[in-house]
């Protein structure tokens, strides 16, 4: 074990899996010779060479199109989109391509990448430099998706990625890249996909929440101490979802809060609560509620505050749902 | 040597017209070569004309006509070995055959039967790519990655000349360049996008101008002189092998048929221009030239086209011949670990169908 911040457990993980499978490789916008603009991928370039680490020119359908091709060439690419809007270019081949090209082949053929990004708000940046598009992801059939909240999950759900033989997306919780730090294992390490976590046991309300809404959902657990008991689920992975660990915790509770970043319209929320309604009804003592950001383009920096979710916010949820 | 001839737009030709313009020769060609080229040509046109056949008789359905597109198709994958990777258009769709892939296959994909969906990795031919110039990139990062591997692959991708306008035939030219991947880009240019004329696709004076943005050679040769077509291709595969990267080539023709079966160009083509190039086809070049060369008797050339129709009945016959496909297959092949709830959509289909 040792102490890392989220950033760094990306960077672990990355050199980890380079060194343990000789087929993988880095491909993006400044991931080489910078190291990515987060330093997510420092140090791999000198490690493993420009062919391991490549730098690629400024085209993310580009980076995306060629990695299918990198695949059916035995390569299991792993790409990153430099920001989280940045990566609306390449839903050209993920849509068309990425998640459907196994299929296209019955089986016969596999298409094992990687596509990681950062993502999500508050950290006061430029326009675009904040969104939370896993919805456009999730959507897409023959694609998983997984959002790490905490830095030993961010290097074992990145590891369990890149083995994966399906395409897998991850996200990363650029909010909390460099103030999440927490203890990480050594060398190899796999978070399986699918696979829920319980951050924390609560016996009144279930908060889901996953990425960077997950200590927000623990700061307001905190604030709701005496008042109400809450359990906060961080779900890990969005496809496949944890449906028997979801099902679990709300069938104790009785109650649910949804906490996402992104715009409510179809959000994951959306997702979430429609399981709960076709699953979980009769466990339900109060209404699903969901604490979102608002159906507008992701706001000037000044006042992003009032956009993302906060512990106010979800305060007020859960005593609107206690009190239903 | 290829002729090249400005006048006609500095397209490159072989085949001569039996009057005033001379035949040429490409070096290496061999009269059995001349003839596989023949049977392939012959195969391709058999494959597309009894292909519209059947879906009037609805046997087959909504059909992406390459009628005339022969000599491009033939000409370029002639160039190619067998460990080089072919990557289609919907246009292209037969390409495999040329391959050794049945003619059955090809039928089913028309016929929307699982059994048309090829492993891309027998014949080293990529699936069909339905929307336009995605798979640019693909030809590129296969060619590039094999090329990392150590490995003498070349990859050539077809797509039209209204592909050219799509970002991802930018961006795969743009890589290719910068990677110097073994790619080939092989544009035949058959001037129209369903209804849109090339003049209203770009402003470009050809569409091989364009490479030189990309750092490659752009060729233009005439699509419809499968000598001229196989020339240039194997001028970009030795400079592919080589390390020198990727080559542009602009296969120009007209398109004298309708986009697909769809279609109907009576109310945007001009007749006149479709006429000229009817009687101009590809085939029957290939075909008078093998004539005027003596390597041709018109007795074998029945042969040869009587084998192809009959490699399309025994196609159709036995993609008629595919069982039904399980409702079932529905929910395979998507992901090689499925997530669960797909199991039990299958179980609920299956109980809802009463199965």
């Amino acid at each position: 074990m040792s102490e890392r911040f989220l950033v760094e457990a990306v960077n672990d993980a990355l050199h980890v899996e380079l060194e343990r499978d000789p087929t993988v490789l880095v491909l993006g916008e400044d991931v080489g010779r910078l190291g990515g603009v987060f330093r997510a991928t420092a140090g791999l370039q000198e490690r493993f060479g420009a062919d391991r680490c490549v730098d690629t020119p400024l085209a993310e359908a580009g980076i995306l199109g060629t990695a299918v091709g990198l695949c059916m060439a035995g390569w299991r690419p792993v790409c990153e989109m430099q920001y989280d809007a940045f990566s609306y270019p390449a839903l050209d081949q993920l849509i068309n391509h990425v998640g459907r090209y196994r299929w296209r082949t019955r089986g016969k053929m596999s298409f094992p990448l990687v596509i990681r990004m950062p993502y999500g708000g508050g950290v006061r940046a430029p326009e675009l430099h904040d969104d939370s598009p896993e919805t456009y992801y999730v959507h897409t059939p023959g694609v998983k998706v997984a959002i790490p909240s905490t830095p030993a999950d961010a290097k074992g759900l990145l590891a369990a990625a890149i083995r994966d033989p399906d395409p897998v997306v991850i996200f990363e919780p650029k909010l909390i890249y460099r103030t999440a730090r927490g203890d990480v294992p050594e060398g190899e390490y796999v978070v399986p996909l699918g696979e829920a976590r319980i951050a924390r046991e609560g016996s009144d309300v279930t908060l889901v929440a996953y990425g960077a809404m997950v200590p927000l959902a623990e700061r307001a657990a905190d604030a709701l101490e005496g008042e109400a008991s809450c359990e906060v689920l961080d779900l890990r992975s969005l496809k496949p979802l944890d449906e028997d660990a979801l099902l679990a915790s709300v069938g104790k509770t009785g109650r649910a809060v949804l906490v996402q970043e992104a715009p409510r319209v179809c959000g994951y929320a959306a997702e979430v609560a429609a399981v709960l309604a076709e699953k979980a009804i009769f466990d339900l003592r109060g209404p699903v509620l969901r604490v979102t950001g608002y159906d507008v383009p992701y706001p000037y920096w000044q006042i992003e505050d009032a956009y993302m979710p906060s512990v106010e916010r979800v305060r007020d949820a859960v005593r609107r749902v206690l009190a239903a | 040597m290829s002729q090249v001839l400005p006048a006609e737009g500095g397209l490159r030709r072989v085949i001569g017209d039996g009057e005033a313009l001379p035949d040429g020769e490409v070096e290496g060609l061999e009269p059995d070569a001349l003839l596989a080229l023949y049977r392939n040509l012959v195969l391709l046109r058999t494959y597309d004309e009894r292909s519209v056949v059947y879906h009037r008789q609805g046997r087959i359905g909504t059909y992406a006509i390459f009628w005339n597109h022969e000599a491009m198709q033939v000409g370029s994958a002639f160039a190619l070995e067998a460990r080089d990777w072919i990557f289609p258009s919907y246009r292209e769709s037969a390409i495999g055959l040329l391959r050794g892939m049945p003619a059955s296959t090809v039928l089913s994909w028309w016929r929307g039967h699982p059994a048309g969906w090829w492993n891309p990795a027998e014949l080293n031919v990529a699936s069909i790519c339905v929307p336009i110039a995605t798979h640019v990139p693909h030809a590129v990062g296969l060619a590039w990655g094999a090329r990392l591997k150590g490995e003498d692959r070349v990859a050539l991708a077809y797509f039209g000349d209204g592909a050219t306008s799509e970002g991802a035939f930018h961006e795969g030219a743009t890589f290719a360049g910068v990677l110097k991947a073994p790619a080939i880009l092989f544009c035949n240019n058959n001037q129209w996008a369903i209804s849109t004329p090339l003049e209203a696709q770009t402003a470009a004076p050809t569409l091989a101008d364009k490479a030189i943005g990309y750092g490659m050679p752009g060729i233009r040769v005439d699509g419809g002189d499968v000598l001229a077509v196989f020339e240039a291709t194997r001028e970009a595969v030795t400079r592919a092998r080589g390390g020198e990267g990727p080559t542009f080539i602009e296969a120009v023709t007209y398109r004298a048929a309708p986009h697909a079966t769809a279609d109907d160009p009576s109310i945007y083509i001009d007749p006149e221009r479709v006429r000229e190039e009817m009687e101009n086809e590809c085939v029957g070049r290939f075909e008078r030239y093998l004539l005027r060369a003596g390597v041709l008797t018109d007795t074998r050339a029945d042969e040869i086209k009587q084998e192809a129709l009959e490699l399309m009945r025994t196609g159709i016959a036995e993609a008629e011949g595919e069982p039904p496909a399980d409702p079932g297959l529905v929910f395979e092949h998507a992901y090689a670990n499925p997530p669960p709830v797909l199991a039990d959509d299958l179980a609920e289909l299956r109980r809802v169908l009463g199965e």
